[in-house]
């Protein structure tokens, strides 16, 4: 069946609320408004407003009632409008949520899974278009999602919440119009491992969330000029599947890590570090990475994609590799 | 609803009377011993003793039920006493071994009890009360009729989470408790340097919550409201607010050097001193004689060195178990 990326989350979300009555949505105009970007919209209607709670501007309030009610014994999914707006709720997130197991020494787990948008690409501006997923992905105790597909926005939030431990799914805004085939059964998915979506012999393309469809494009101009690249959608930031990203590079012994996240101290750092630490003597060049500028993403729509990872600067970034070394 | 509630009738049942003395005097017997071996380096980190509020967890503490949950604050040590976490599982865990009520990884700031519902220990001011309004979400939208109680010091008005929790509950009707332990100090800061509206009941009040405030240096006045309190939220009556007007005797931490305060203002709450107030109200009434009064200093003199011995004896957790418990090692139920 034709799905969007947005009614493929919400038909994943409606799943859980049918086969779950824990489970409830929250968050800032989730329910009459419709979900500040649609994904909500008239689940209102069929589970009434306990269960598709509205909130007021309290992300912090919101966030920690959210892992308090997961405390209590309820399934909630809090819905945060932007992942910069997450920040107003970092104490509850990493001060609770990621905290408690541990500190309690395994007395209280918290199943809340925490959605939002992430990333650039709508002109925005700045305190609306960027990238922490991997700052969140270096909190022990949290899981990271990143689904990058319409299978996977259909089938994360159920094993989300199956997961007895906080889950943030990262949804990138510029993903939810994206328009395709979903298996009339598309269901739950597994939440541990990275997926190859695109095989190749020559190098690995590492990307994840928003990033996939312009490194799919690169990929298919690459084979035209004869490089084979595979592509591995990382889907989990938190843990990650460091097996699945070896696998791949020793096979093809170059990769090319693409995060629309700033570099310094980012996610793409950590699976750099990751390879060169593991399979350094499998490596045919050095690992590359191709990120976001290191600014705040401007408004002006040219500015703004010149901050962003293009499907050129990932075409060159390949090129590089593959002809550098051996 | 604000301000002063009507003081509760004087007709004290004497064996309740010993029973709120005898709790009173557990806690400060091991708050003493704390302080007594932090200073012989036995507990480390920080430490926070609640000596002068022994009125506010025993009064509350007495209205709740089994099955109510309580959330507090980094000077919990009393609070999880008088629910029930045993004196030498909280020792324990200040030794840092993991015979303690979290293993020894929690530390005096950081004391969880599942089996007494027990929800800490929270070190960020302000950070517990949004759990609290999300555990009376929880209770409310399935249907139970139990109450979540909220401790906090006054310094946690100021913070962002009071308000947006205080709304929360208002707003949703919840059944929760919120109880502002105001000690008139936020570590240092006097309450009229960090608040430019000291009358924390008729803050809560401007929310839609009832709220009222109490005498927390006496011990019946404290029970009595928050029965009425309690029994109202489990009713369905919405959040309630309780500001507890106490005071802090001892140093915010074993850190502290007071330069903040005058000795002599000290010197003057420790004449409100609750569990002095209670004994001569006792004695007074002749409910209380000299032999009841030695009996009850042994009996919680006994407990505690009996959490010592338990305390000193304890073991370390394996280094190999560090990781354990970052995520779950079992299917949520």
């Amino acid at each position: 069946m034709k799905s969007s990326y947005r009614e493929a989350l919400r038909a994943g979300i409606r799943d859980a609320m049918i086969r779950d009555e824990r489970v409830f949505l929250m968050g800032e105009d989730v329910g009459a408004y419709g979900g500040s970007f649609a994904v909500s919209l008239g689940l209102l209607e069929e589970f009434g407003p306990e269960r598709i709670r509205d909130t007021p501007l309290s992300e912090s309030g919101f966030v920690g009632a959210g892992i308090g009610a997961a405390l209590g014994g309820m399934r909630p999914i809090v819905e945060i409008m932007t992942v910069n707006f997450s920040l107003l709720a970092l104490d509850q997130i990493v001060n609770n949520a990621a905290s408690l197991l541990h500190m309690s020494g395994g007395q209280f787990n918290v199943p809340i899974v925490i959605r939002m948008t992430t990333g650039a690409g709508r002109q925005l501006g700045a305190q609306h278009s960027h990238s922490l997923e991997g700052w969140f992905a270096h909190i022990p105790g949290l899981r990271i999602l990143a689904p990058a597909t319409l299978a996977d926005a259909r089938g994360m939030v159920w094993p989300a919440l199956q997961d007895p431990d906080p889950v943030l799914i990262f949804e990138h805004g510029s993903l939810y119009n994206v328009t395709g085939e979903l298996d009339d059964d598309a269901g739950p998915v597994d939440i541990d491992t990275a997926a190859v979506r695109r095989p190749g012999a020559d190098i690995t393309l590492i990307t994840y969330g928003g990033t996939l469809p312009a490194v799919l494009d690169a990929a298919g101009q690459l084979a035209a000029e004869g490089i084979d690249a595979e592509v591995l959608d990382l889907r989990t930031l938190r843990p990650l599947d460091e097996a699945s990203i070896l696998a791949s590079v020793r096979r093809t012994h170059r990769a090319v890590v693409v995060d629309e996240g700033w570099r310094s101290g980012s996610i793409s750092a950590e699976i750099s570090a990751r390879i060169t630490e593991n399979a350094f003597y499998d490596l045919d060049a050095p690992v590359g990475r191709v990120c976001s500028a290191e600014v705040p993403i401007p408004y002006s729509k040219h500015m703004e994609l010149a901050a962003l990872p293009s499907v050129d600067r990932i075409i060159t970034a390949s090129r590089q590799a593959v002809s550098a070394g051996g | 609803m604000t301000g002063p509630l009507e003081p509760p009738p004087r007709a004290l049942d004497p064996a309740h009377g010993r029973h709120l003395l005898l709790q009173m005097l557990r806690v400060r017997r091991l708050e003493e011993k704390c302080v007594e071996l932090y200073s012989a380096a036995k507990i480390r980190g920080f430490l926070h003793v609640y000596i002068g509020e022994e009125a506010v967890a025993a009064g509350v503490l007495e209205s709740l039920e089994p099955e109510d949950a309580i959330l507090a604050t980094y000077r919990e040590h009393g609070h999880a006493l008088l629910r029930g976490v045993p004196a030498g599982a909280i020792l324990a865990e200040m030794y840092g071994h993991v015979e303690g009520c979290c293993r020894g990884r929690g530390g005096s700031m950081h004391l969880f009890d599942a089996a007494t519902r027990f929800y800490g220990g929270n070190a960020i001011v302000a950070g517990g009360l949004p759990l609290a309004v999300g555990m009376a979400l929880a209770d409310k939208m399935s249907g139970r009729s139990r109450a979540t109680v909220c401790f906090f010091g006054e310094g946690a008005v100021a913070e962002g989470e009071f308000h947006e929790s205080l709304n929360l509950a208002a707003l949703w009707q919840l059944p929760v408790l919120f109880c502002c332990e105001n000690n008139l100090y936020a570590m240092g800061t006097a309450l009229g340097r960090s608040e430019s509206q000291t009358d924390m009941a008729l803050k809560a009040a401007s929310y839609e919550i009832a709220a009222w405030a109490v005498d927390g240096m006496d011990v019946l006045a404290v029970e009595d409201a928050a029965r009425r309190a309690v029994e109202a939220v489990r009713a369905g009556g919405g959040p309630h607010f309780l500001e507890l007007r106490t005071y802090r005797f001892r140093a915010h931490s074993m850190f502290d050097p007071e330069r903040y305060r005058d000795k002599a203002e000290v010197a003057q709450w420790l004449e409100r001193d609750p569990i002095t107030l209670l004994r001569a109200t006792m004695e007074a009434a002749g409910q209380l004689s000299a032999q009841e009064w030695d009996q009850l200093q042994a009996e919680a003199d006994a407990e505690v060195s009996a959490a010592v011995e338990f305390a000193e004896a304890g073991t370390l957790e394996p280094v190999e178990d560090l990781t354990r418990f970052v995520y779950s090692e079992r299917s949520a139920p």
